[in-house]
C-alpha cells in the first residue's frame, strides 16, 4: 500500500469570484485500486481532481495525505483530458519528467526507450511529438506520467476524445499500472469504462459528492436517487 | 533613378574588390550589433520568461511600460547614454563615450524592450499551453523558465532577430554616442550619414545596399543554422 494514503479531506471546497465550484467535500480514499468519478458536465469532477492534486487552490477546509504536502506532490502525476505535449520529440517528452526530478540522461533515455516500446511509439522516438494522432498522444501522455512511477495518478477524462481501439490501448496501460500499485483516481463520462475500471465509484452533482462506495454496489445497488437517475440514462442537474 | 544604379554599381564594385575601408566598417557595424544582440537577448529573453511565469503585483505595469519602450526614441537614448558616460557624468571615470562599448550600450537599451516585448507575446502563449502540465509536474521557476526559452526557441530567435535589425539600422543613437569617428567608431549607417551629408549619394546608397545585404544574410544565416523552417509544427 502506498505511503501517501490514505488521503483524507474534510470539508474541502474551492469558489471563484465568489461562487462555489466544488464544496463541501467529505472523503477518504484509501489503500489500492481505482476511484472513478462520474457525474454530468458541470458537477466539478475536474475541479476535485485538480483539488485533490494541488492543482487548484483550497478556500476551505483540509485535503490531507499521509505523508507532508511537498513529498505527496512528488509521488503523483495527472493527465489531462486533452494530452498536452512538449514541443519536443517522444523521446524528449518522455524524458522530461525525469530530467527536472534530477535524474541521470543516461537513466533517464533508458527509461524512456523502454516506455516508448511499452505505448508502442519506438519508431516514432525521434519524432515531434505534436504530429502524433490524438490517440499515440494521450498514450505518450499517460506513459510521460507513469515513467516517474507515481503512487497516485490522477486522469480527467483520459479518453474522452479517443475511439474504442485507442481507449482500450489506454485502459491496457492504466490496468496495468494499477496491478503495479498505482492508485487511479479518474474522471470519466463513459460509463463503460467506469465499469472497467472502477473499484470504487464516486457520483457528483452539483459540486457536491452524492455517492461514494464499492463500484459493484454503484452499480447494481445505487443509494441516492440521483445517482440511480443517472446511471439509467436521465438527465440529472 | 540613375544614382540608385549609380549606388547599386558602386556597392556591387565595394563589395567584389573587397575594399578596405567597407570590410573595416562593416566589420564594425557587425561586431557593435551582434554584440549588443547577445547582451540584449540574455537580459531580454529570461525576463520575458519571467514575465510569463510569475505573477507579482505590479506586473502588469511592467509588461505595458515595456512595451512602450519599444517605441523608444533612439537619439534620447544616445543622449542620456552620452550625459552618462561624459566625463562630468557618473560613469565618466571609465571613459567610454566614443568607444563601440557605449555604442553597444546604447543599442543594448534600444533592443531589450523590444526582444522582450516579442517574447514575452511567444512565451506568454507557450505558457498558457503548458501552465498545467508543468505544474502538476511541480517543476521549480528557473526550470519552467528554461522550459519555456528551450521550447520557444525558434519564436525567440525571431524576436532577437527584430532587435538585430533594429540594431544595425539605427544611427541616432550611435552618431552621439559614438560620434562617427573615422577607425574607431564608424558603422556602416553613421557612414551613409555621412556621405549623404557630403553629397556622396552614391556611395550613400551604395553602403546603403551593402547594410541591407548584411542584415538580410545574417538573418539568413541564422535561420539556416536554428534550422527554423525544417520542421513542419515546431
Amino acid at each position: 500500500m502506498s505511503h501517501l494514503l490514505p488521503l483524507k479531506v474534510q470539508g474541502a471546497e474551492t469558489t471563484h469570484r465568489g461562487k462555489r465550484l466544488v464544496g463541501p467535500i467529505d472523503l477518504s480514499i484509501q489503500g489500492a485500486g481505482a476511484t472513478v468519478i462520474v457525474g454530468p458536465n458541470g458537477s466539478g469532477k475536474t475541479t476535485l481532481l485538480r483539488l485533490l492534486h494541488g492543482a487548484a487552490r483550497l478556500t476551505r477546509g483540509q485535503i490531507a495525505w499521509n505523508c507532508p504536502m511537498d513529498e505527496a506532490q512528488l509521488h503523483q502525476a495527472f493527465v489531462f483530458q486533452r494530452p498536452v505535449m512538449l514541443r519536443r520529440t517522444v523521446l524528449e517528452n518522455l524524458i522530461y519528467p525525469l530530467k527536472v526530478r534530477g535524474t541521470s540522461k543516461r537513466e533517464a533515455c533508458k527509461s524512456a526507450v523502454a516506455w516508448a516500446a511499452k505505448i508502442g511509439l519506438s519508431d516514432m522516438i525521434d519524432r515531434s511529438a505534436l504530429v502524433l494522432s490524438g490517440g499515440e498522444q494521450q498514450k505518450l501522455a499517460l506513459a510521460r506520467a507513469l515513467i516517474t512511477a507515481p503512487k497516485v495518478l490522477f486522469l480527467d477524462e483520459p479518453c474522452a476524445a479517443l475511439d474504442g481501439r485507442a481507449t482500450r490501448e489506454v485502459e491496457v496501460i492504466l490496468q496495468a499500472a494499477k496491478q503495479n500499485g498505482t492508485r487511479l483516481i479518474l474522471s470519466t463520462h463513459d460509463m463503460g469504462q467506469a465499469r472497467r475500471l472502477a473499484d470504487e465509484m464516486l457520483f457528483m452533482l452539483g459540486g457536491k459528492i452524492h455517492e461514494f462506495g464499492p463500484a459493484d454496489t454503484f452499480f447494481e445497488a445505487a443509494q441516492t436517487a440521483s445517482a440511480r437517475a443517472f446511471l439509467k440514462g436521465d438527465i440529472v442537474e | 533613378m540613375a544614382d540608385i544604379w549609380l549606388g547599386l554599381s558602386q556597392a556591387f564594385w565595394l563589395v567584389i574588390t573587397f575594399d578596405a575601408e567597407l570590410m573595416e566598417i562593416t566589420l564594425r557595424s557587425l561586431m557593435v550589433s551582434l554584440s549588443a544582440l547577445v547582451i540584449a537577448s540574455a537580459i531580454a529573453l529570461p525576463l520575458a520568461a519571467l514575465l510569463a511565469v510569475r505573477r507579482f503585483r505590479w506586473r502588469r505595469w511592467v509588461i505595458a511600460i515595456l512595451n512602450a519602450l519599444m517605441g523608444l526614441p533612439p537619439v534620447v537614448v544616445g543622449l542620456i547614454v552620452y550625459v552618462v558616460l561624459s566625463r562630468s557624468g557618473p560613469l565618466g571615470v571609465l571613459g567610454l563615450l566614443f568607444t563601440p562599448t557605449a555604442m553597444v550600450i546604447a543599442q543594448v537599451i534600444i533592443i531589450v524592450p523590444l526582444i522582450a516585448s516579442v517574447a514575452h507575446q511567444a512565451l506568454r502563449d507557450l505558457w498558457s499551453e503548458y501552465h498545467d502540465l508543468l505544474i502538476s509536474m511541480h517543476v521549480t521557476q528557473s526550470q519552467k523558465v528554461a522550459t519555456l526559452l528551450w521550447d520557444a526557441r525558434r519564436a525567440l530567435l525571431t524576436a532577437s532577430l527584430a532587435g538585430f535589425g533594429r540594431a544595425i539600422g539605427e544611427v541616432g543613437a550611435i552618431m552621439i554616442v559614438g560620434g562617427n569617428i573615422d577607425n574607431v567608431t564608424r558603422v556602416l549607417t553613421t557612414a551613409i550619414a555621412l556621405e549623404t551629408g557630403k553629397g556622396e549619394f552614391a556611395l550613400a546608397l551604395g553602403l546603403g545596399f551593402v547594410l541591407i545585404g548584411l542584415a538580410i544574410a545574417v538573418n539568413l544565416s541564422i535561420h539556416a543554422l536554428s534550422r527554423t523552417e525544417v520542421e513542419a509544427r515546431w
